[in-house]
């Protein structure tokens, strides 16, 4: 009886020994999975600063007014004014389709049995 | 254990026949046996001394060597915590009220060289001046040669295209050092705002940037405040609004030959400064330097028109006298006043605008044709004090509080003693030094039906209206005023009206005074139109400031606000009301010229 209670106990040493070893090295691991993590936002958030500022340098009023300029043949592009608010009453209803008569469909009653 | 008996009965009996005395043996065992008692008892005590000790050194040594490698080891954040966000160590960005980004951080490279790992330093001088036009190659290379030199900073910013062609040059003495860069990705619009940053305490793994003017220095602190967590300090500027609104007024003092312009455009309700321009103007990613001392700082593009500069605002202070008058109940719109000459104050001869007399005039057309000796007049019935009091209330007399360094500075000159003639040449603008931001505080003021606002570039959530200075009926009144200022017949701002945005305001058109004292100059004016738009249901101010502004499209140069101020105001409201979401509404607001059949 006893020396099974020693073997027991030995055995529960040795495994609780391997958890905690393992436990060790997995949690360890996880650490440098975080590390990396960090680091990875941290990369992404500064990519994300150098876009939204490279966002904002080419949307600036200065560029895109050049731009307008620039391509007025093409987009014809002028600054807002006034006189462009619209009412809603001043848009039109959509117009119903119209039915296409340009090709006529020929109707028979040919081999119909019923009058 | 074998216990000995203490009588054995051998050694007894063996005794007893020799006669001896057997108790002798009894007393010999037990003192033999006590002996080996004793030996037995010391051994354990000491075993338990050496156990005790044992445990103490160890006790001892672990604490001891903890305490060791605690003082021995590298500083290192605990890697396994809890914390959702890691610390952003970035400047906050600065954005609009609509988030788009005004200034924001950049990571860049610094260059710096260790001379003693150097292989050929003359060789890396001269490709470095080959990258760098600003860099002399004799210079350098005599730097990189002196043997005392350790370290020396070459460049605080490198561009990607530069760091990669010094890289190339493959010298290990030239190293790379990470950099925060400010970066202001829209130029020069809102300049005076944002001020601009600089380098303070510098290494060579990273240099802390700090704000060196306008709102950069005003909340630094904050933003460099890593709790913050980088959120974006947000604006009350609309960056469209400024861009477009800076656009015009660069334009028309181009047109109008000034040397300078302001404007400033503020939400009445909440004073939120929507746009507010000073021109000229720079680019704050390379801020000019400081003006030294000989030259004018009021010259210099750094200086702020709009906050920094005083000047004596003329004809746009009429409508505070008037407004005053119609409060203390002393005057209605309709009351006649005479304005014939000559009228004097304490010596004083109150003139009009190129010696005209108006004659009689209800208090409306005081406004309307802007006499002086009319609003002289109502000034003397309101009194000096009362009139100082109002101006107090205003806000007139204390640096603006708008969250810039400048402003603190620009304290508003008024007269030391606040005499009768003092009174009366402020009551239409002269002896009254304000910046156009305090001007375009007190239009807000009228607008809003009497309450002060405090001007600011935060972004507000609700209105902040202070004291009640006007009753609502006497605010409706000045607003009808500076309609008519606009649409009247003889008005001074008649190139004011913008179609269906019912402008109203008041021309200034204020002579400068001499650097150097002594009077006026004839040909250098302030041209001020201060207005409110729409009049019926006011929203916005907007104050158009232009500095020694000349129209010379006429066969005489002319000088005065109507001509100058009016129509590049007028210009900006019909490019910035429809960016604001204001509709025009063509049929309301309109002077009211309808004539029945019987006139």
């Amino acid at each position: 009886m006893r020396s099974v209670l020693f073997l027991l106990a030995a055995m529960a040493v040795i495994t609780s020994g391997y958890w905690a070893y393992y436990e060790n090295y997995r949690t360890k691991a996880e650490l440098d999975n975080v590390d990396d993590l960090r680091r990875d936002i941290g990369a992404a958030r500064e990519r994300l600063a150098i876009l939204r500022a490279e966002w904002a340098y080419l949307n600036r009023p200065d560029r895109l007014r050049d731009l307008a300029e620039l391509n007025f043949d093409r987009l014809g592009l002028l600054p807002l004014r006034p006189d462009q608010f619209g009412s809603i009453d001043q848009v039109a209803y959509p117009q119903p389709l119209a039915l296409d008569l340009t090709k006529p469909v020929d109707v028979t009653s040919a081999g119909a049995t019923n009058p | 254990m074998t216990r000995t008996p203490l009588r054995p009965l051998a050694r007894i009996l063996e005794a007893r026949q020799n006669g001896e005395n057997p108790d002798v043996i009894e007393r010999e065992n037990r003192r033999l046996r006590h002996e080996e008692i004793r030996d037995r008892l010391r051994l354990r005590a000491e075993g338990r001394l050496l156990v005790l000790a044992v445990m103490f050194v160890c006790a001892y040594g672990v604490v001891g060597a903890r305490m060791g490698v605690l003082s021995a080891s590298e500083p290192e954040e605990p890697r396994a915590q809890l914390t959702g966000a890691s610390i952003v160590a970035t400047r906050a960005d600065i954005t609009d009220r609509h988030g788009r980004i005004l200034a924001t951080n950049m990571s860049t490279h610094s260059l710096y060289a260790h001379p003693q790992q150097m292989v050929d330093p003359l060789r890396a001088a001269q490709q470095l001046a080959a990258i760098f036009p600003d860099i002399d190659a004799d210079k350098l290379g005599a730097r990189f040669t002196n043997p005392k030199t350790k370290f020396l900073w070459i460049k605080k910013k490198l561009s990607p295209e530069q760091l990669q062609a010094v890289h190339d040059i493959g010298e290990p003495g030239l190293l790379f050092g990470p950099r925060e860069m400010r970066l202001y990705p829209n130029g020069a619009i809102a300049a005076h705002v944002l001020g601009g940053a600089s380098f303070g305490d510098e290494g060579v793994h990273a240099a802390e940037v700090i704000g060196t003017a306008g709102i950069e220095k005003y909340f630094d602190a904050e933003m460099r405040d890593p709790a913050r967590q980088g959120v974006p300090l947000t604006l009350s500027l609309d960056l469209t609004i400024q861009a477009a609104t800076e656009e015009v007024l660069d334009a028309g003092m181009k047109l109008l030959n000034a040397k300078g312009a302001a404007s400033v455009l503020m939400d009445i309700y909440t004073g939120e400064v929507i746009a507010i321009a000073s021109l000229p103007d720079f680019d704050p990613n390379d801020r000019p330097r400081v003006p030294i001392a000989g030259e004018k700082a009021g010259d210099s593009p750094l200086f702020n028109r709009a906050v920094q500069g005083l000047y004596e605002l003329g004809s746009t202070f009429k409508i505070f006298t008037a407004s005053q008058a119609l409060q203390l109940g002393l005057v209605h719109p309709q009351t006649v006043i005479d304005t014939s000459p000559p009228y004097e104050v304490l010596g004083f001869k109150v003139g009009e605008f190129q010696g005209k007399n108006y004659g009689k005039l209800t208090v409306e057309d005081v406004i309307v044709r802007s006499s002086n000796r009319g609003t002289a007049k109502l000034v003397m019935a309101i009194g000096r004090g009362r009139q100082k009091d109002f101006y107090e209330n205003l806000g007139m007399f204390a640096p603006s509080p708008l969250e810039i360094v400048e402003a603190r500075n620009a304290k508003p000159l008024i007269p030391e003693r606040w005499t009768d003639l003092s009174a009366v040449t402020i009551s239409y603008g002269h002896g009254i030094s304000v910046s156009p931001l305090h001007l375009a505080a007190g239009y807000a003021m009228i607008a809003n039906g009497g309450h002060v606002v405090q001007p600011t570039l935060l972004k507000q959530d609700g209105p902040r209206m202070g004291d009640k200075l006007l009753r609502d009926e006497v605010a409706e009144q000045a607003r009808t005023m500076l309609r008519k200022v606009v649409i009247g017949q003889k008005g001074t701002a008649s190139f004011a009206e913008v179609p269906g945005y019912r402008v109203g305001g008041k021309t200034g058109t204020a002579e400068k005074p001499k650097e150097r004292g002594g009077g006026y100059h004839k040909d250098k004016v302030i041209a001020t139109f201060a207005s409110v738009f729409p009049t019926d249901a006011p929203r916005y101010a907007l104050v158009v400031m232009l500095d020694e502004p000349v129209e010379t499209s006429g066969s005489t140069p002319r000088r005065t606000a109507g001509w100058t101020a009016v129509p590049v105001a007028a210009e900006m409201i019909t490019r910035i009301a429809p960016l604001l979401d204001l509709r025009p509404d063509y049929d309301t607001g309109q002077e009211k010229t309808l004539t029945t059949a019987s006139d």
